[in-house]
């Protein structure tokens, strides 16, 4: 049981901060190429879901899966998308994903008044801190299973 | 537990097949005196809440029916602009339908390409290798399933979240497929699916897997 990789995003589509650990194939395309299509497809999905849903949705879109990885997906009200790509066996992470949002973005980005919202971010302490959460996750093994 | 719809798509991408097995449609019917405490705006050829939310009524619920008759698009059944006679307070009291807007044929479509390119993207941006697309979306409100043969052909498969063994379902409609669509000798490869027993077996594989019944050899 693994995290591959952690992408956040701001509500204009700029990539705030991009983490990976476990990660073994590259998308065959620029990191800036994969970031843009990462928040397309992900704006996609929410436009698509919202249009299909028969029933009126409080959370939205919440995480999918294919045969090898799955992706989980929280959303703040302000637009900060935090998405998050784990192996299969992991149950649902939208309680971690929001912990990350309010003791590691909020805590460290939000009131740092020298971290520029819009920016990617430049912390070090948020960085470190994100790493030593992630690894300390229960479904966290460095040696992918 | 419910199956909502099922959706097949060919290997360009179109959709060639859509059965809506139980959709609920949640609508609220209330009267309104003037002036009206919603703001309605136009979305897509529809009249649709954009502040105002009470009572049922949500942002996004579309204008169902107004007094009873059932309206088309912005306009009411007689052709009047419905922007211009709730503006009218010799109009009122007026009873409102409000509810989620069914889709149209068009936007089933649409809705069904933009399906078929996420799932190829979902296999781009895989941090694995030799990942499949999308087989499985996750909402609170429904999960999506998706299956997708070795010729391209993707069975989509909209389920209550909590519906169990849609596996079984999707390769269950894979195998009514290839018996009444198939080997139809009238029915050409990739074309829209007008198979009588295509529907009618559909139709009984939906209940049997919603009655939570699992598809025995020869079923």
């Amino acid at each position: 049981m693994t995290v591959h990789n952690l992408y956040i995003f701001d509500r204009n589509g700029t990539c705030l901060h991009y983490s990976e650990w476990n990660r073994k194939k590259q998308a065959g395309i620029s990191k800036d190429e994969e970031f843009k299509l990462m928040y397309g497809m992900l704006f996609s999905i929410r436009s698509f879901v919202s249009k299909m849903s028969p029933l009126d949705m409080k959370d939205g879109f919440v995480s999918f899966q294919t045969s090898r990885y799955k992706l989980h997906y929280y959303e703040t009200p302000t637009g900060i998308k935090i998405i998050m790509n784990t192996d299969l066996g992991v149950p649902n992470c939208r309680d971690i994903l929001h912990q990350i949002y309010s003791t590691l973005y909020v805590e460290y980005i939000v009131k740092n008044p020298l971290c520029v919202l819009g920016d990617t971010l430049q912390s070090e302490l948020f960085n470190s801190r994100l790493d030593s959460f992630v690894r300390a996750l229960p479904f966290f093994s460095a040696r992918a299973a | 537990m419910a199956i909502f719809s099922v959706y097949v798509v060919n290997k360009a991408g179109g959709l060639i097949y859509q059965y809506d097995n139980h959709v609920p449609r949640t609508e609220v019917e209330k009267t309104f005196s003037f002036p009206l405490d919603l703001v309605l705006k136009i979305h897509d050829e529809k009249l649709v809440v954009s502040f105002g939310q009470r009572d049922g009524i949500r942002v996004g619920h579309a204008v169902l029916s107004i007094n009873g008759v059932d309206v088309n698009g912005k306009y009411t059944a007689e052709g009047k602009e419905i922007l211009e006679y709730l503006k009218d307070p010799a109009n009122y009291p007026v009873s409102i339908k409000f509810g989620r807007a069914r889709l149209s044929s068009n936007e089933k479509l649409m809705l069904a390409s933009m399906f078929h390119s996420l799932f190829a993207i979902g296999s781009q941006l895989s941090p694995e290798v030799g990942s499949s697309g999308i087989e499985m979306l996750e909402t609170d409100a429904f999960k999506l399933h998706c299956f997708q043969t070795l010729t391209g052909i993707k069975f989509i498969v909209l389920a209550d979240p909590r519906q169990s063994g849609i596996d079984g379902l999707l390769r269950k409609i894979y195998e009514i497929y290839s018996d009444f669509a198939l080997k139809n000798p009238f029915y050409s490869l990739e074309m829209p699916i007008r198979c009588e027993l295509f529907d009618q077996n559909l139709k009984s594989a939906l209940e049997i897997a919603e009655k939570a019944g699992t598809f025995g050899p020869g079923s």
